[in-house]
């Protein structure tokens, strides 16, 4: 049901099936719903799958999705677990997963480039808006302060910065 | 010198993936530290480089990251291990976000859940482009496959902007130049 051949980057092949290519979804609803599955326990993009095919399907849709996102892949892991000592010999492997590895960063920039776009219509305007991707991408990228705690701290000073621009506005028409 | 697993060994490695399911904020991948601590520091069932075998061949092939959770679980218990690992480790946070997921969009139009949504998009675009810095990094920093690398990406940023192209296209393109030694 889901394309499930994201190679470390299977967000970008369910943003690129849902929103792109199906309009199932609008950027900004994609972001808030992996906004949300990012901030919960348990990994990003099952539950990402978990609350799209929620919405769509109830919670069949959720299995199906889970089960699409992961059960293939599961296989294909486990069966190289077994025969890993053989096949990491050969260099054609090793320079295989090195191109896979290069586009699956490419996928990842390439959605963050469109993701861009939803932030204009943000509330909280574009310069804060700027300054705290800027920030959350310094936290991480470079200073590599561990996930978790970027999440919380800066997810817990969006939402309150977020809250009072929105009443702000609310305030005067 | 690893130690064998026993059958009766089996709940306690249930449960101990079915607490850090809750624990997982940000991936699974964040709770590694303290599956390593149970698996290779406290009962001596996997090695370290059994450890970091299983990382890295879930970060290699295709699908999420949490996929390393299975193959432990393979490691220390063949298929049963990786069974009770799986489930363990999905359980808890799945219900978790089910249920939270419906509420909140029962209650989309509230304030609370408005400023939630704007406030947190500018932080996942960031963490977006963190995600892509960090994956591109390997290729800027080695510079034997320095200009390929870079090539890749770029092509596939274009692509994936200017083009309709399903990511899957790109991946496989990305295997053969790989293969050919070209990135």
């Amino acid at each position: 049901m889901l394309a499930l051949q994201g190679f470390g980057g299977v967000l970008a092949v369910a943003q690129r099936e849902l929103v792109d290519r199906r309009g199932w979804l609008t950027r900004e609803e994609f972001i808030a719903a992996y906004s949300l599955a990012q901030l919960l326990p348990g990994p990003n993009v099952v539950n990402l799958s978990l609350m799209l095919g929620d919405r769509f399907f109830g919670w069949r849709g959720a299995l199906a999705a889970i089960g699409g996102m992961l059960l293939a892949p599961l296989v294909l892991v486990l069966v190289l677990a077994a025969s890993y000592n053989r096949l990491s010999d050969y260099p054609v492997v090793a320079g295989a997963l090195r191109g896979m590895g290069a586009v699956a960063a490419g996928l990842m920039l390439a959605m963050g480039f469109k993701m861009l776009g939803t932030l204009r219509r943000n509330p909280m305007g574009v310069v804060l808006c700027t300054l705290l991707g800027l920030t959350t991408l310094v936290a991480v990228a470079v200073l590599r302060v561990p996930l978790a705690w970027v999440v919380i701290g800066f997810g817990v000073f969006a939402w309150g910065l977020a809250r009072w621009c929105i009443a702000r506005q609310e305030r005067q028409p | 010198m690893t130690t064998a697993f026993m059958l009766s060994d089996l709940p306690e490695f249930f449960l101990h993936f079915l607490t850090l399911s809750l624990l997982s904020i940000g991936g699974a991948m964040s709770t590694a530290p303290e599956m390593h601590r149970l698996l290779v520091h406290d009962r001596g069932w996997l090695t370290d480089a059994d450890f970091t075998t299983a990382i890295a061949l879930a970060q290699a092939a295709p699908g999420p990251n949490v996929l390393f959770v299975p193959v432990l679980g393979f490691q220390v218990a063949g298929l049963l291990g990786a069974a009770a690992a799986f489930v363990g480790i999905l359980l808890p946070s799945t219900l978790l976000s089910l249920s939270v997921s419906r509420w909140g969009s029962r209650r989309r139009d509230t304030p609370a859940v408005r400023a939630f949504t704007a406030g947190l998009a500018p932080v996942t675009v960031g963490l977006m482009f963190s995600s892509g810095w960090v994956l591109a990094l390997p290729f800027v920093r080695e510079p034997a496959h320095r200009v390929g690398g870079i090539v890749l990406i770029a092509a596939t940023v274009v692509a994936m902007l200017r083009t309709r192209l399903a990511p899957i296209w790109l991946i496989a393109l990305g295997a053969v130049a790989g293969a050919l030694g070209w990135a």
